[in-house]
C-alpha cells in the first residue's frame, strides 16, 4: 500500500491536494494511506521550499502548486499492486 | 497511454502558433471594449446622460477590459513563473553580498511564484542556504505585495502612471526594508530550531520545461488566480461604477485628501491589521482614490494591506521571535510612510 503525505500548513491548496489524490487514487481503485503533515519542522525534513509538497514511499514527488491531474494519475500507474 | 483525445490540445502541439493567435484576438478583443459597452448602453432603457447610464457603461466597459487584461498578464506571468522556482531564486541569492542581493531579491520576488503558506519552508530554504537574512526579507516583502495581479488591476483601473509607481515603490520599500533589517544583524532573533537546520547547498536544477509545458503553467496559472480573483474585481468595479455615477467630487479629499498630514500614518496604521490579497483591496482604492483622496496616501494604504498579513506574520512566528516580527512590521511600515508622505509631497 503506498504511504503518502500532503505536506502543507493548511492553505486551500494543501486541502485541494489531498481531495485531488483522494479522487484519483480512488478512481484507480488504488489502495492508499493518506497523511497531512502540518507541522512546520516535519515538512521542513523533506527539504521542499514551497507547499503543498507530496511524499509518496519516501520520495517527494512534488513541491509548490497543486498537482495537475495528469501528474497524479501519473503516480498510480494502472499496472501497479498494493 | 491516454487514448481520449483533449478537446483542446492544438496549443501543446503547435505552441508557437498558439501564442501568436492568442495574441492577435486578445488585441482585437480589447479593441472592441469601449464601443461595445457603448451599444450595450444604447440598447438598455437608460438616458445614458444620466447617473445610472454613466455607471453602467463604466461597469459595461471596466468589467471585460480588466477580466482581459487580467487573464493576459496571468498568462504570460504564469509561463515566466515556470522559469524560476524558489529553489533556482534561492541559488541565485545564496551568499550574495548585501545591497545588490536585496535588490535582486526583491526583483525575484515578482516572477516566483509564491503562495504565502509557502513563506515558511521558502524562508527556511533560504536561510539554510545561507542567504543573508536581509535579502531573504527583501523577497518576503516583495513577493506578495509586487505581485502582478496588483499592477494589472492598478493599470486597467488608473492607468499606467500610477501602475509604474506602485511597482516602483514597492520594490523600493522592498530592497531598503530588507537591506536595514540585515544591518541590524538579527540573526539571532530566528528561532533556535531554524538556526539549527543543516546547511543546504543551494544548486539550481536546470528545469526543462517545452515551450508548450510552460504554455500549460500560464493556464493554470490563470485557473487558479483569475478563478480565485473575480468576484473582488466585479465588487470593485461596481463600487467604482456607482462612485462614478453618483457621489460628488471631493466628498473623499476632506479626510483623505494631501491637507491632513495625519492621513498618511493614519492609512497605514490601518492597513497593518487588515488583510487582503492584491485583489480585494482594489475596491476600497477606488473608492478612496476616484473621488478626491490623495494618492500617496491611497497607495500607501494598499501596501500596507497587502505587505503585512496578519496571517501570514501568524505563521513566521514559528520561525521568528516576536522582536524579529516586531522589527519587521515597523521597518516595513515606516517605509512605506515615507514613501506615502514622498509622494504626497511630489505630486
Amino acid at each position: 500500500m503506498k504511504e503518502i503525505k500532503v505536506l502543507g500548513t493548511g492553505c486551500s491548496n494543501c486541502k485541494a491536494t489531498v481531495r485531488l489524490i483522494e479522487e484519483v487514487a480512488r478512481g484507480k481503485g488504488v489502495e492508499i494511506a493518506l497523511e497531512k503533515v502540518e507541522d512546520i519542522r516535519e515538512i521542513m525534513t523533506y527539504n521542499v521550499m514551497a507547499t503543498p509538497g507530496v511524499v509518496i514511499d519516501g520520495q517527494v514527488v512534488h513541491s509548490g502548486g497543486v498537482p495537475t491531474r495528469q501528474k497524479v494519475e501519473g503516480w498510480f500507474p494502472a499496472t501497479a499492486s498494493a | 497511454m491516454n487514448v481520449t483525445a483533449k478537446t483542446f490540445s492544438w496549443p501543446e502541439t503547435h505552441p508557437k502558433v498558439f501564442l501568436l493567435i492568442a495574441a492577435l484576438a486578445w488585441v482585437a478583443l480589447y479593441r472592441t471594449l469601449a464601443p461595445a459597452s457603448e451599444a450595450l448602453v444604447a440598447a438598455l432603457p437608460v438616458d445614458r446622460a444620466s447617473h445610472l447610464g454613466s455607471a453602467l457603461q463604466f461597469f459595461f466597459y471596466d468589467t471585460p477590459k480588466v477580466l482581459l487584461l487580467l487573464t493576459g498578464v496571468v498568462f504570460v506571468m504564469g509561463m515566466v513563473n515556470s522559469y524560476f522556482t524558489p529553489e533556482r531564486t534561492r541559488a541565485l541569492l545564496a551568499g550574495r553580498t548585501e545591497g545588490v542581493a536585496n535588490a535582486m531579491a526583491a526583483g525575484l520576488g515578482i516572477v516566483t511564484p509564491f503562495c504565502s503558506c509557502s513563506a515558511v519552508p521558502l524562508f527556511i530554504g533560504f536561510v539554510q542556504a545561507g542567504v543573508p537574512l536581509g535579502v531573504t526579507f527583501s523577497f518576503l516583502i516583495s513577493a506578495p505585495m509586487v505581485n502582478e495581479v496588483a499592477l494589472v488591476l492598478l493599470f486597467g483601473m488608473f492607468g499606467w502612471k500610477i501602475a509604474s509607481l506602485y511597482l516602483g515603490l514597492g520594490l523600493f520599500v522592498a530592497i531598503v526594508a530588507g537591506w536595514v533589517i540585515g544591518r541590524l544583524k538579527m540573526e539571532a532573533y530566528l528561532e533556535d530550531w531554524v538556526r539549527n537546520m543543516p546547511h543546504v547547498q543551494a544548486s539550481a536544477g536546470l528545469s526543462a520545461l517545452t515551450l508548450s509545458e510552460r504554455i500549460e503553467a500560464g493556464f493554470a496559472s490563470v485557473r487558479e488566480i483569475v478563478g480565485k480573483v473575480w468576484p473582488y474585481i466585479l465588487a470593485g468595479i461596481a463600487i467604482g461604477a456607482a462612485i462614478h455615477g453618483w457621489v460628488p467630487e471631493n466628498f473623499m479629499a476632506s479626510f483623505m485628501g494631501k491637507a491632513a498630514w495625519w492621513s498618511v500614518p493614519l492609512a497605514v496604521l490601518i492597513g497593518v491589521p487588515m488583510y487582503s490579497n492584491a485583489a480585494g483591496v482594489i475596491p476600497i482604492v477606488q473608492a478612496l482614490l476616484a473621488k478626491g483622496a490623495a494618492l500617496g496616501t491611497v497607495l500607501a494604504f494598499m501596501m500596507s494591506v497587502i505587505a503585512l498579513s496578519l496571517p501570514e506574520l501568524v505563521i513566521l512566528r514559528k520561525v521568528l521571535k516576536w522582536r524579529l516580527i516586531a522589527t519587521f512590521v515597523a521597518v516595513v511600515a515606516i517605509g512605506i510612510l515615507i514613501v506615502g508622505y514622498l509622494f504626497n509631497a511630489v505630486l
